[in-house]
This record gives C-alpha cells, structure tokens and sequence, in this order.
C-alpha cells in the first residue's frame, strides 16, 4: 500500500454552477458528485458502467459516472439528475415518470431520467425501437420498462415540452 | 365530500422525491464521526478456522476490529433456527461467510486492510447439489442435510394408480437466482452500551432486524432501535439479509463508539447475500383416457444453502402450490428443503412456488400430450372450481372461473390463431415463432396460522394541523405501500391525499405490522389501515366533534378541537382472522391461505435457429385480484414480476464453482436490459375479496409464478424440444436441438 | 470502488512530444489512458495490472476523422459515437458503425475510443473484426518516430501485441474500396444490447456473376486474438456459391477457431453459432 498521488484541484461546471474541489485524479466522478459536492441523487448501481445508475451529462453526451475519472472532469460541462428540473418546475420527463408510473423503488429513476432527456434531446419524437436502443444502458428491476417506455412518449407531447409552464 | 381514492392512479406519495433525485437512500446519508466498515469473508465453502492473521503495511491500531468473540449477547441472527452464526467463530460453512469486521474513517484503505486479513482454515468435505445433500456424501447440518420436510396425502394415491388409463413422469429442475435490486445492500448504525443501538438501512422489515439484534446484544428491544431509509428494490432479497449487516454494522458502532457505515459494493452483494432457491421437482401423475385427474405424487426439494433461514416457509409455500389450481382427488407431495455449502439461499418473490409452479405447468402439456388433448383443454377439465378442495383439502368458497381467464388470455393474445400460423411459417424458416401458456394460482398472506401469529398492528394519529399519520411497519420498497395505504385511509376518512401522512417505519414509533412480504401489505395490512382509519373517524364522531357527511375542513377542525380539548386522536387495529379458516399444522392441511389470486399468462417466443436465442416478443398476463387499488401501480407490479421471471426463465444464470458465484458482475450475470423485454399487456378481473381493503388480494408475488413455464412451453410448440430447466439459455438450447436433429437422423 | 486510490497517478500529457518523451523515460511504467471505459472497470475491481496512467484525453494527434479520395483515417480517439455519426463511415463502412452501436450502452459509446479498444486487445471486442476485413492499418508513434502497420498481425497472441512500451496508437487507416463490397455483421451476445460478445463475425465479399472475386472474415471471442479466418478465406476466393462450398468453409472454419469454455458460453456454442454465421453470410451472398 504504497501513495504515489496527492490529491489535485480540479474546476469544472457542475448544474450550471463553477464548482472548485480537490481529488485524487482516478477517483470516480460518481465519487466527487456525491461526497465531495453532495449531490447525492446520482446512484452507485454496479461500479462497473452495466446498470446506468450513475449516469450523468457531461459536455451534452450521456456518460456512466462510475468510470470518469476527476482528472478528465476538469473543464467539463456536467449536469446531473440535480439539474434537470428548474427550480421547481420539473421536466418534462420528470412530470411524465409521476404521471406514467415510470418510478417504482427510484433507484434507477435519476439516471433513467438523464438517459431520457439525452434520448429526446437527439430524437424529439423517437420511435418504439429508438426508445428501447437509447434506454437499453440503463437497467430498472421494478417496472419491467413498460412504464419508462409511456413516460418517454408522454414527455414527447407537444403539451408536455420542458419549460412550457405546464404544472 | 371527496372523490374516491381507491381504483384510481394518484401520484405516488414520494414519486416526486424520486424523480428529481431527493429521496435519501442509505448511502446518500453521512453521520458526523461517521467511519465505514467492511467485513472479511472465507474463500472456501467449508473447513475449521486455524486463525487470522493480520498482514503487514497496514496501520493496525487505527482500526476497530470485530470477531465473533465481541458480540455481546448470542452469535446468532435469529430467525427461525438458530443455526446461522453473525459471524463464523470455529467453522466455515459456505464460500463468503463472514468472520471478520473492519471499520475505519478511510474506506479506501478499509479495502487495503481487508485484502490483508489472511484466514487460516483446514479444508473439510463439502457438498454441493441437491443429490449429494440427500446422498449424504457428507453431513453438513443437522443429523441428515434434512432443514425440513413437509408430507401432504389427500385421498388415497396408492390405491387411485389402478384407475389411471396412463400415467406420465417428469423430473423439472429450476437454477438460483439473484435479487439485482438497484441498490446494494447497506446500513448505518450508531451503538454504545449505555444507550443501546439504532441502525439506518436498506430494508424490508425493521421488526425483524429489531429481533435479530435484540438476541445478538443481549438488551431489552426498547434499546434496539431499526430505522428504514428510502429503499431501492427488495424483491425479498431484503427481507432476512438486512439483519446480517445491520448486526455487522452495529457490532463495529458498539466497539468504536462510531456510527459506522457499511455499504456493499455489486461484487459483495453478489457473491455474499441470498439467492432464489434451486429446486428439483418430480411429478408422477395418472389420468384417465379423456384428461381427468386422477392420482398425483409430486416430489419437490429446494437446496436452502448452508442454513436453515427461511428454508422451511419457503418449502412450505411451495409445497401448497406444486398441484396447482387444479382439482384432484388423490395427491401425495414430498418435500424437503436440504443443506449445501452454498451461502444460504433466501427469500425472493414467490417464495418457493415459481419452483413448483415451474414444475407442474411444464409437466401438464407433457401430459395433455400424452392423452392428445390440447394443453388447455387438459387444464379445462381439471380446473378448480368453487366448492372444491386443493390438495390441502381446503374448500374453495371464492368464485373462481379459470376458464374465463383463460379465455380472455388466448381472445387478448390472439392464441388459437397464432398457434395456426406458427405451424404454417415455421417449416424452413430460420426464426421459429411459438406461444404457450401457463395458469397459476398464487395464495395472499402468509401461510395457515401465520397471520394469526403475526397479530401485525396498525395505528394512526391526527396531528393539530389536520392531518392524519399512518403508523405501520411496512415498508415502501418501490410497490407503492405509501400511496395505497395513503388511498386507502383516506376514502375511510373522506379526507385529501394530501392530508395523510405515512410514517417513516421506524421501530421506535410504529408498531409491528409485520413484514413486507408474502403479497401481504395492501391486503391484510392495508385492511388495518382502513380499520384504524375508520377507527379514528368513529373517534370523532363519537366525540359529537363531527358529523357522518362532513367536509375536509370540518373534518380539520374536528381534529384540532379534539387534541385541544382532549388530548392525543389516535387509534389502533389488530389483525384478525377471517372466521372460518382452520390450518393445521401438524398433518400440513385445511385452509393455507385466505384468498386466492388466479392467472393465466400467454407468451410468445421467437426461436432463431442460427443462434439459438430464445426471445420473448409479447406477453399476455390476466390476473384476478380481487380489486385493483392503483392501476398504475398494480400493472407496475405485473409487469416488474414477468420481466423479472422472464429474466429467470431465459437469461439469468448463476455460475456456481464450488459454491461460490463465479458470474458476480453485471457485465456476467444477465437481467434484461429495455431492448430485451417484450411488450407486456396486462388485464386485470375482479372478484372482491371480503377481507381485503376495497375487495383487494395480495398481487406482488403473482406475476413471478406464470412466465417460465408459459415461455418453456412456447419454446416447445416453436421447435418441439421439451426443456425440463430453467434458465433455458441459448447453450441449452443449441444442445438440445442438435440432439434432436440428430435423433431424427 | 476496491481500489486504494492514491495509489494511482493518472497525468493528463499536455501534448504529444511530452507524451512520447514520458514513454520513452520510462517505458513500460505508463499505461496509456483514453476513455476509461474498460480500465476504470479494472480499478473499481482492484484488477489493474499498472499503477501509472498516461491520458491521452488532450493529444489533438488523435483525434479527428480525415476523409481523402483513398482512404478514411481516424485518430485513435475517435469514440464510438462518432464513428456511428460520420457520412462516410455510415456509407462505406458500415460493419465499423455497426459495431460502434452494438459496444456496451451509448454512455460507453460517447467514452470509448477505437484506438482503446484497439490496445485493451480483448478477443471479445467487437471493432477489430470489422476493422480486420476492411484492411485496416495503424500508425504508431513514438520518440523514435511514427510507422505504420497493418492491423492484421498486430495481435499475436492473448493480450499481446506488435506494441513497444514506447509507443503510442495515433491513427487507424481504412483504404476506401472503388466498388462498394457485400457485407455482414453479427454480434451474438448475451442479450440485446449491453453485451460481451459470445461470438462476433464481419465478413465482406466482391461477388462477380456468382463467383467470390475476393473475400475477408473475421471472427471474435472463438480465440485467444481477434481473428481474420484466412483459411477459411482461401477456401472462398474464386470458388461459386455452392453447397460444397459453403460445407467446406464451414469445416475450415471449424479448425481455423478455437473457442473456449467460460463464464458466458461454452466452446461447442461458439463453435456450432460461428458455422451457421459464416453460413448465414455467405447465404445472403446469393441473393
């Protein structure tokens, strides 16, 4: 057991916000979020990029948080399951997943919602297929997806775009 | 006067939470002073322990350090034998037992410290099948490997052989499998001689934790105090486990005079926590020429791991179910739950009878073919109808009508004619498509006098303000408990939704209400949540503070006025048993459950002959239940169930080496991902049970009864291979169908 | 997370020379580090071999895709992503963008590079057969200078390769064809998406009036590299699509691989799925 690193200041922007921390530079930016920033809505599901648990948005792309290391975060762009609603007005994606039923235990449901809005930010109406490929990284063990799948549609109406003051 | 909840999809209670990433699992919460803990586990499956040695580089002395000899009370975790040590002391039984605890501030160099914990151990035989259990190739417990064996004998079996016109066997085998909740396993506790210990954690039953540490510390349960944090997934795989690592966890509090923290990571909750049961069922059974039931002998063995847990109540429930909704008149079941070095396998939805139910659905379109009958018509003829008795010699006193549910699943799934056209496309194409189906009972509550010896409790309070707090044991764990018992009292106070509070199940201020199991909460519970609603309402009434057609806001004030003049609004509701129910023990017979959900479940199956992949392309689940309470939420559970089951029929297989699970990563261990899982429809009957809170049974376990079979047998009607096991993965598959090619030369 | 993290230093190398020259200091210390989307699952098990890691995250030499009338070039950075959102990938290559779409989940995509993939060099990766049947060269680099190499024979062995602890991947090269060739993929994992391949094949053809003017097949997770089947090539060229054909391209097939048991399959599965791809390839040939 040998310590070969300090730990290193990294800045980066983090739900629109300068965030300033200080890590070792593999550690996990699952790890910085939810100890050093304490934004804990983003879950560890397998520590392995399988379930999408800890998925987030760095520089617009959908990425596991699991396998970032801090030291390629500096300078990023992230946005997390945090900074998705606006204030208090959720998402449309969000508002779907109560409506729809598409959160059952919510472990999954903070990198579930991220995967979605990524998907409908590339495709605004996707298709069946679309919705399936563009979820398949992200496991759920509760709702057999079923309700997933009708809350992405749900959150494509054109009554439900994000920002529309609906709710 | 308020609209009513029940039948309705309101937005779940704490769904906003959940969507926007606020609601606070165990790992979300720190402690100040907090460490964390890790625990050291054997790498063989059974052998005497020599030693431990605590390797070199590694800064000992800031670490708190617990074995078995720092628990203060019994090294037990108490369940129902007291066979299962918190930890290993003398004897290893099973790869990953626990023997050693670490805690420390850096959980980093926790892990350095846990790979430097060496544990000398002299290797004993161990045993790793079914057969070498019942072989007795070595004693691992007990006298015989023998947890518990069960013997039902309804008419008389021997003597009904002669009567058969054919007689068909089969022997049915069903693998492990792995919960795969979301979230790992984890607690908190805080813990100190004098003022006892709480735990914080991931959990299905905080009673049965409070039970668990009450007999490892030694002190009276008012000193235990077990608090459920915000739980992602439980599947039943939180049912027991939780009190192994709340006892872990409280025992490094107890010595460090810490809150310690320990969170498992994917690998440890794999490799470490329960399993499905394996089993292996074998049916004997004779008909007559034209398909009636005659005699059935059903062998059914479940391999329970290294100790006993809750081996027997999954053998129980089992072994009620392994005849299925079928009526005849002479039936012999044999069970046994035996003894492997495996870590010991545990609860997980269904408890036992997706085993057993395997077993018989597969077994019977082997039958009906061997009489030529179709498959349904076979199961028509033998249906259970009203007024008749299960192989238990309970009399059925519900409606029950099979047959209409299995014409509703073959009219939605369009059966009859995809049959017709599968058999049509199918020669020389390269994607054999079948459909098959499945049809199930599943019993609510818990078993025979269960219920009764759990005497669960509910209570509720109104607050100054006008709300009204439900105070129960049960525990949201995705199902939805909080927002049905929340629909539920409020239709029995006329009140909003908004005004109803669920308690968080903290021991310290619920009562028990039993555990989160067994398809029980919403109804056996959720009744008791209606009774102590109506309870508190006849309080009011009775004060002259209200009247019977009042108004929120006068139901508000009434509240208010009552704690102002009287004191505490509160009120209570135990358990009782329906009248007429008789369950005895001793010769394992009469009425097992209350009531009864029925199900017939349609699958379709596409078989590609190029890679033997068998896929699932659309599901049909029909269900009565009494009364559905959230739509939403109970085709939520229908639906999480058969992909769950799904996922043990096709993809899910647990690698086992020498007890141990190779396959412990998800990148090896297969659940379906949104690309794999078919459209999954699913339609609802109801047949309002009395006793159940608006007429509703108990559905969370149902729905992983009916998919295996009804996949394996669509499987058959596909390509004609008779699959026997699950997981019918595509090695399986490509090995028998080669066979047969090659059979038929 | 198993690892004890400070004991990994992982620099970000500011530009190329400085890269090479840290290499060329101490080769054999610095593991190069791109997307992280295998090494880090390597940390988090506590399986890393390496305690040194190099990021190659900034090095402009390695990325960009570069279009010219012969050939398409693609820095070693190149993700998944982008290759499935290039024109010219999507039209002329398209197994490569197959592949790119079926490697994990689009969160591994949008991470993990092809130049990554390329080096982690596990018989399972689903590119490198694509790659292997478009002819694919690579450019190394080093302080010493820049070669390049076809990528057939890069791998020689498990996890081995023509690699020097000094050197670098910087680009992959694929020659455009003038006319455009028949072409197959299929990836058999465990499931739908998110998947180890169980067994993977690109195969492409130049068909004329019935005949296979010329051929290229490659196979992963039937060996211990991923593996263009050139026997099974030479048995193709120049025959017609017959039945005796396609049996003797599948028996060459058959002792050209060498699938194993492991955790997710079993030898004879390989074995037996690789013959009906090969055959299910060289079907659509026909039509």
């Amino acid at each position: 057991m040998v310590e070969i690193v300090s730990k290193i200041g990294i800045e980066c922007m983090v739900n629109g916000k300068l965030s300033r921390f200080h890590a070792y530079p593999i550690a996990r930016l699952l790890d910085v979020l939810r100890e050093e920033l304490k934004l804990t809505g983003t879950k560890e599901g397998c520590g392995e990029g399988e379930c999408g648990a800890c998925a987030v948005l760095m520089n617009g792309a959908i990425v596991n948080s699991c396998l970032v290391p801090a030291i390629e975060t500096d300078g990023a762009d992230i946005r997390t399951i945090e900074g998705i609603a606006t204030g208090a007005q959720l998402h449309a994606v969000q508002e779907a997943f109560l409506e729809c039923g598409g959160a059952q235990c919510g472990m999954c449901t903070p990198g579930m919602v991220i995967a979605a809005v990524a998907l409908i930010e590339r495709h605004p109406h996707p298709g069946d297929a679309e919705i399936r490929e563009g979820l398949a990284g992200n496991l759920c063990r509760c709702t057999g997806y079923q309700k997933i799948f009708a809350a992405v549609v749900r959150a494509c109406e054109p009554a439900a775009r994000p920002h529309s003051g609906k709710r | 006067m308020e609209e009513k909840k029940i039948g309705h999809s309101v937005i779940r209670k704490e769904g906003r939470d959940k969507v926007t990433g606020r609601a606070q699992y165990v790992d979300d919460l720190a402690f100040r002073g907090m460490i964390h803990g890790v625990t050291v586990r054997s790498n063989i499956a059974r052998g005497r322990i020599r030693g431990v040695r605590y390797g070199g580089g590694i800064p000992w002395s800031e670490f708190t350090i617990v074995t078995a000899k720092d628990i203060p009370g019994k090294n037990e975790i108490a369940a129902i034998a007291h066979d299962q040590p918190c930890l290993a002391d003398q004897f290893i039984n099973h790869p990953e037992e626990p023997i050693v605890l670490l805690a420390h501030p850096d959980k980093y160099l926790l892990e350095e410290a846990r790979r430097a914990v060496q544990i000398d151990v002299d290797p004993l035989p161990a045993i790793f099948s079914i057969e070498d259990s019942l072989a007795k190739r070595a004693i691992i417990s007990g006298e015989d490997n023998v947890f518990k064996s069960y013997h039902v004998e309804k008419g008389d079996v021997d003597a009904a052989w002669a009567r058969a016109d054919v007689i068909v066997e089969g022997e049915f085998r069903t693998g492990s499998q792995e919960h795969l909740y979301i979230e790992n396993q984890g607690m908190i506790a805080a813990a100190n001689p004098r003022e006892g210990v709480t735990v914080w954690g991931s959990l299905q039953c905080p009673y049965y934790v409070h039970k668990a540490l009450v007999a490892l510390f030694g002190l009276p349960p008012e000193k235990i105090r077990v608090i459920q944090t915000e739980t992602g997934g439980g599947f039943g795989g939180k049912e027991e486990y939780p009190s192994m690592i709340a006892a872990h966890a409280a025992l490094l509090a107890w010595k460090s005079g810490k809150p310690v923290k320990i969170v498992y990571d994917r690998a440890e909750d794999m490799v470490a926590t329960t399993k499905r049961h394996p089993s292996r069922t074998r049916h004997r059974t004779g008909v007559t020429r034209d398909g009636k039931l005659v005699a059935m002998d059903i062998d059914f063995v479940i391999d329970g791991g290294a100790y006993a847990t809750l081996s027997s109540v999954v053998l129980s429930r089992g072994t009620i179910h392994a005849a299925g909704p079928y009526f005849c008149p002479n039936v012999r079941i044999h069970s046994q739950a035996v003894a492997t070095n495996a870590p010991p396998h545990g609860a997980f939805r269904g408890f036992g009878a997706p085993q057993s139910i395997f077993a018989i659905e597969r077994h019977f379109d082997q039958v009906a073919r061997a009489i030529n009958l179709a498959p349904e018509e076979f199961r028509r003829r033998n249906f259970l109808r009203k007024n008749q008795t299960t192989a238990t010699g309970q009399v059925l006193h519900e409606e029950v009508d099979l047959n209409g549910l299995l014409d509703r699943a073959f009219k939605e799934s369009d059966y009859q004619a995809k049959r017709e056209r599968f058999a049509r496309e199918n020669p020389g194409a390269s994607i054999k498509r079948g459909i098959g189906f499945s049809s199930f009972m599943h019993g609510a509550g818990f078993t025979g006098s269960g219920e009764v010896t759990l005497a669960s409790i509910v209570e509720m309070e109104a607050t100054p303000e006008g709300c009204v707090r439900i105070l129960a044991a049960s525990t949201e764990i995705g199902q939805g408990t909080n927002t049905i018992f929340s629909q539920i009292a409020a239709d029995a106070l006329g009140i909003g939704l908004d005004r109803i509070e669920v308690a968080r199940p903290d021991t310290g201020s619920v009562p028990n209400s039993g555990p989160t199991v067994a398809s029980r909460t919403s109804m056996v519970v959720g009744k008791l949540v209606e009774a102590a609603a109506l309870g508190l309402k006849r309080t009011l009434l009775d004060s002259g503070l209200l009247c019977e057609a009042c108004t929120e806001d006068e139901f508000v004030r009434a509240c208010r006025r009552y704690i102002e003049t009287r004191g505490p609004l509160r009120s209570r509701s135990q358990y009782e048993q329906p009248p007429g129910l008789h369950w005895d023990d001793a010769t394992f017979s009469g009425d097992a459950y209350g009531t009864y959900a029925w199900a017939v479940y349609v699958a379709e199956v596409a078989v590609d002959t190029i890679t033997f992949e068998a896929r699932v392309t659309d599901f049909v689940a029909v269900q009565e239940v009494g009364k559905v309470i959230h739509p939403i939420f109970a085709a939520g559970q229908i639906e999480g169930g058969v992909a769950q089951a799904i996922g043990m029929a096709l993809y899910e297989n647990v690698v086992w080496h020498e007890g141990r699970m190779a396959n412990g990563q998800m990148t090896n261990y297969i659940m379906p991902t949104a690309a794999d899982i078919p459209p999954i429809r699913v339609f609802f009957e109801e047949q309002p049970y009395a006793f159940g809170p608006g007429g509703a049974k108990g559905i969370g376990e149902l729905p992983m009864d009916g998919p295996a079979p009804a996949i394996l047998n669509a499987i058959e009607n596909a390509t004609g291979i008779c699959l026997r096991e699950i997981p019918a993965t595509p090695e399986v598959l490509m090995e028998a169908m080669t066979e047969k090619a090659g059979a038929r030369g | 997370m198993r690892a004890y993290l400070p004991g990994y230093d992982l620099r970000v190398a500011p530009n190329l020379s400085e890269a090479l020259a840290l290499l060329a200091r101490e080769p054999g210390t610095w593991q190069p580090f791109a997307g992280g989307t295998d090494l880090m699952v390597l940390l988090e098990a506590e399986k890393l071999a390496h305690k040194r890691f190099l990021s190659v995250s900034k090095l402009a030499e390695l990325r960009g895709i570069v279009v010219t009338a012969d050939s398409v070039t693609m820095g070693a950075l190149t993700t998944y992503t982008q290759v499935q959102n290039h024109p010219i990938l999507q039209a002329e290559f398209p197994l490569l963008c197959s592949a790119a779409r079926e490697t994990g989940s689009i969160a591994t995509q949008n991470r993990g590079t092809l130049g990554g993939n390329i080096v982690n060099a596990s018989p399972a990766a689903d590119s490198p057969p694509a790659l292997l049947v478009y002819d694919a060269e690579i450019e190394l680099v080093s302080a010493r200078g820049a070669r390049w190499l076809p990528y057939h024979g890069f791998h020689t062995g498990y996890k081995k390769m023509l690699l020097a602890p000094d050197e670098l991947l910087r680009r992959i090269r694929l020659p455009r064809r003038a006319k455009p060739w028949r072409q197959y993929y299929r990836k058999v994992g465990t499931r739908k998406a998110q998947a180890i391949s169980k067994v993977c094949i690109a195969g492409a053809a130049q068909m004329e009036a019935g005949t296979i003017r010329d051929v290229r097949i490659a196979l992963g997770s039937i060996a211990p590299i991923v593996l263009r089947a050139v026997k099974t090539e030479d048995v193709l060229r120049g025959a017609k699509l017959a039945p005796e054909t396609m049996a003797a391209a599948k028996e060459t097939l058959s002792r050209e691989i060498s699938p194993i048991d492991d955790i997710r399959s079993t030898a004879r599965y390989r074995l037996r799925v690789a013959q009906n791809l090969l055959e299910e390839f060289l079907s659509q040939l026909g039509r």
